[in-house]
């Protein structure tokens, strides 16, 4: 029962969304504020490349290696947002071009690469990894076994991120506050929210979220380092927060649905089912483009929950 | 105003740099008269697997030949129109002898040989030759073979998954190797087969590995090049056969071993041909004779009874007297391919198309 299709599908699905839920919850907390981070693949590459030096370098019991591990991915990914913070919030440069160049620097080829090969960290195992969270009994129960128990802490950590992002938005003052900072940045200005400050905080907040999802790739999917070790998952966060309409319930919902995509093809395979697997490839990013259709038509754009300042600059002058 | 005098001035001082630069490069190379070979990776030269592979062999060039030679590598070149200008940049920096080391560089090389006469050319996996440009690879299906008999060996249920890369007639032959393999030590087992497409890409393989095992496989094998089905293998109490590279490591547990190559072995007399002059084109196709091709130390699953097993059979293929591709073989759909007594020649195995009886999945990827 545990080997059906369904059940491995829905194990993956989980397993392989995780990393796109962290990245995708940063990306939607820092364009609530008003701040499109094309960079995430990159940070993410920091992220993975960072967490797997701590856990090879830091002396300790393995749990709280790994929780170090994980802080330290998140500042390196948060020192990457840091610089798009001051590009494009400071200086006031295109949220883009300034994206596009952090996932250049940062990422495949950049220095996420040069620091896996001066920390010598290719070719080895990880030292601690994140493995089931649960006992093995409770991994061979029938369905809930694979899907749930057979996971690891960070799946599970996520869903207090999807939990905490959501309240935070819709329920705390600086929830508020971040939402009306991306929706209006002169309004929020006159109320006398510092538009600045709350876009700084927010952006390197979702790099640090970012960071997460890479080290969840060299600390948990695959426990080891090497370069571009994310592939790619960077670009799909990014479509998948456009896919859940920047709320981050259905961040949750798309991750784990393109994060079933990923796996699908190689079960149907294993399965004697032959499908063009260049099909499914292609499925996530299909999907992202028709949804990109519908919410840019005029009108959908706030209807569907774009912050209606996302990708602006904030001139005070120009009140 | 003044803003432009700094550029102005940063511009010049950069110019004059760079220009120093250049004239003292020229001036090293004349210098020292030292012999220039580069590779050319599809991968990180420390993968864990076929590019860390290649990059031993250019390290023992290195060790045999010592200062008389100036190796330089490229990594992580994609196989596309980049490869042409990383050529071009070889070859301007004087590289005398260059060897590309992943199959689709094959046509940019054939292209290069054309344009620069004077440089050596060697392209790995590769099979089209000219007067300045030599294939070479090794019989990598007799190692396969051997590590597919360590896997046979292990399996209770008669089921090994192998994950594989491109439906190319490389991968058939060492996919049909290692299935020949299985079912030398475990008569009737099947091989399922799933193809990522991709020769390096951890996270892939490791769905890969992941379905196989729900699929019923209780043994994984590979073809591909990062030890992330291992790690998965590892986690799950499944035994490994890996490839390419000695990754017990990454599952000390359940690894058992895998077919390696030694490119030293070819790099160290081609390198040592064309400083002396005496470099010609040519097919090399390296064998466990000649040490080109081996299996990996075995690990601790492997019963003594099956080291003794695969021994014998790795004399046979040294000694000629056993042929892997040796009739009677059978395709997928139960056809006679090979008749009893026959056997598979090279040239048939570079074009091999079709997968034995016993390998359950698709020919065409």
């Amino acid at each position: 029962m545990n080997n059906s299709i369904l059940v491995v599908v829905l194990a993956s699905a989980v397993t392989y969304g995780t990393p796109l839920l962290y990245s995708a919850l940063g990306e939607l907390v820092a364009e609530r504020s008003g701040v499109l981070n094309l960079g995430v693949e990159g940070m993410m590459l920091v992220g993975a490349v960072m967490g797997f030096w701590a856990v090879q370098t830091i002396p300790g019991p393995g749990p709280l290696v790994l929780i170090i591990a994980v802080c330290v991915a998140a500042i390196a990914a948060g020192l990457m947002a840091l610089i798009h913070a001051f590009l494009v919030i400071t200086l006031r440069a295109n949220q883009i071009v300034s994206g596009l160049a952090l996932t250049i620097f940062a990422g495949a080829g950049g220095l996420s690469s040069y620091l896996g090969n001066d920390l010598n960290l290719a070719d080895a195992p990880a030292k601690h990894a994140f493995g089931a969270f649960f006992p093995h009994s409770m991994q061979t129960l029938p369905v809930v076994g694979p899907i749930f128990f057979e996971q690891n802490a960070l799946v599970f950590v996520a869903w207090l991120f999807v939990g905490g992002v959501a309240f935070y938005l819709a329920r705390t003052r600086p929830g508020l506050n971040l939402k009306a900072v991306g929706e209006a940045p002169a309004a929020a200005d006159a109320m006398g929210i510092n538009v600045t400050r709350t876009r700084y905080i927010h952006t390197v907040v979702g790099g640090a979220f970012a960071g997460i999802g890479g080290a969840t790739f060299s600390l948990a999917i695959t426990p080891q380092w090497v370069d571009g070790l994310t592939q790619g998952a960077g670009w799909i966060a990014i479509a998948l927060v456009i896919f859940a309409f920047w709320r981050p319930a259905l961040c949750l919902v798309g991750a784990y649905f393109f994060g079933a995509f990923a796996g699908l093809p190689f079960t149907l395979q294993a399965r004697g089912v032959t499908v063009a697997p260049e099909l499914f490839q292609a499925l996530p990013y299909v999907m992202t483009i028709l949804v990109l259709v519908t919410v840019s038509a005029a009108g959908a754009r706030r209807r569907l929950g774009a912050p209606g300042a996302l990708g602006t600059p904030y001139v005070r002058e120009e009140r | 105003m003044s803003k432009r005098k700094v550029a102005l001035v940063a511009a010049l001082t950069a110019v004059v740099a760079t220009a120093s630069l250049v004239v003292t490069a020229v001036g090293s190379a004349k210098q020292h008269d030292v012999f220039k070979a580069a590779w050319i990776y599809v991968g990180p030269h420390n993968d864990g697997g076929w590019s860390q592979a290649h990059d031993q062999g250019r390290l023992a060039v290195v060790k045999a030949l010592g200062s008389k030679v100036e190796t330089t590598y490229k990594e992580n070149v994609p196989e596309g129109p980049q490869v042409s200008q990383v050529i071009d940049s070889l070859v301007k920096d004087g590289n005398k002898i260059i060897f590309a080391t992943s199959f689709g560089y094959q046509d940019a090389m054939v292209a290069a040989a054309k344009k620069y006469p004077d440089v050596y050319f060697e392209m790995a996996t590769g099979y089209k030759t000219s007067k300045n440009m030599a294939v070479y690879y090794g019989a990598g299906e007799d190692s396969i073979f051997l590590s597919g008999m360590a896997a046979g060996a292990a399996t209770k249920s008669g089921v090994v998954g192998y994950v594989v890369p491109f439906a190319i007639p490389e991968v058939i032959r060492h996919t049909n190797a290692f299935a020949l393999g299985v079912q030398a030590t475990h008569p009737g087992a099947t091989v399922k087969i799933v193809w990522t497409n991709s020769w390096f890409s951890p996270a892939t393989e490791k769905k890969a590995a992941q379905s196989l095992k729900a699929a019923g496989a209780d043994v994984i094998g590979q073809n591909v090049d990062s030890p992330a089905a291992g790690q998965y293998a590892e986690s799950v109490s499944l035994p490994w056969v890996g490839y390419d590279s000695d990754a017990q490591k990454f599952a000390p547990k359940q690894w058992l071993t895998a077919a390696v190559y030694d490119w030293g072995v070819y790099y160290i007399p081609r390198v040592k041909a064309a400083m002396a002059g005496t470099w010609k084109t040519g097919s090399y196709y390296g064998s466990m004779a000649d040490g080109f091709t081996k299996i990996a130390p075995f690990g601790s699953l492997v019963a003594s009874g099956t080291k003794s097993a695969i021994t014998t059979k790795a004399a046979g293929i040294k000694a000629g007297t056993f042929k892997v591709f040796a009739g009677p073989l059978y395709d997928q759909s139960g056809k006679l391919r090979v008749a009893k007594g026959k056997a598979l020649s090279l040239g048939d195995l570079m074009a091999i198309d079709w997968l034995v009886k016993g390998v359950e999945g698709s020919a065409k990827g």
